[in-house]
């Protein structure tokens, strides 16, 4: 189970692939799911130029360790991996990946489901909007 | 000592990321809030974290403990 919490742009699909070709568990996995977050040029009707991510260094390391351990307990899963950002973003910068590897896709997309859902719930993470006139706290998630 | 963090929103109302409080000022996650805000009300919806672990404010809170108050998270 690896998490990580960056302050620089990261590529998703780079992060995949390098943790994907250090698995030792070779012809164990037969299912990778993944999730991947990416700041959007709007949201609830106003035009979105660029953001923060805030975040309680040491409880938000804490808790997505925990909701990683959590999954591996619920479902029968490989590996999972968390990487989230921190600092400021614009838009088509990614904000979140989650992944997790699986004999099978059930439990690999039911893991990775629950990575995302908890991470937006529960890890201490905050989203400052900066608008086209403007400034907001984003006050709650969307719906999933 | 008590350490007391404030984080987003709550920062920003606060004027300030962090106090220090005495522990004898303080038995609980509440009373925390009642010193540190000068009797405010605790603020609808706020949460609180107390040595990275959320918490009620009920809990109660000892020398050298971490505590934190913050709006609901919006991660991902």
């Amino acid at each position: 189970m690896t998490i990580l919490v960056c302050n620089t742009p990261f590529d998703p699909w780079q992060e995949l692939a390098r943790h994907q070709q250090a698995l030792e568990q070779c012809g164990r996995y037969g299912a990778t799911a993944c999730f991947v977050g990416t700041l959007r040029d709007f949201n609830e009707g106003e035009t979105v130029a660029a953001m923060t991510l805030e975040h309680y260094p040491g409880m938000t390391e804490k808790y997505l360790s925990a909701i990683c351990a959590e999954a591996a307990q619920r479902w029968p899963i490989i590996d999972a991996l968390i990487v989230h950002r921190a600092g400021e973003v614009t838009p088509n910068d990614t904000l979140v990946l989650t992944a997790v590897w699986a004999a099978h896709r059930a439990e690999a997309f039911a893991a990775c489901r629950y990575l995302i859902e908890e991470l937006k719930t529960r890890a201490p993470f905050w989203k400052h909007e900066t608008l086209k006139a403007g400034a907001r706290w984003v006050e709650h998630n969307t719906p999933g | 000592m008590i350490s007391v963090k404030y984080f987003a929103s709550l920062r920003e109302r606060m004027g300030r990321a962090e106090d220090r409080i005495d522990a004898m000022h303080a038995r609980s996650v509440a009373e925390v809030w009642a010193e540190v805000a000068r009797g405010a009300p605790w603020p609808a919806n706020m949460l609180a974290a107390v040595n990275h672990a959320y918490a009620n404010a009920q809990q109660q809170v000892y020398d050298g403990d971490e505590v934190a108050f913050f709006p609901p998270v919006t991660g991902g």
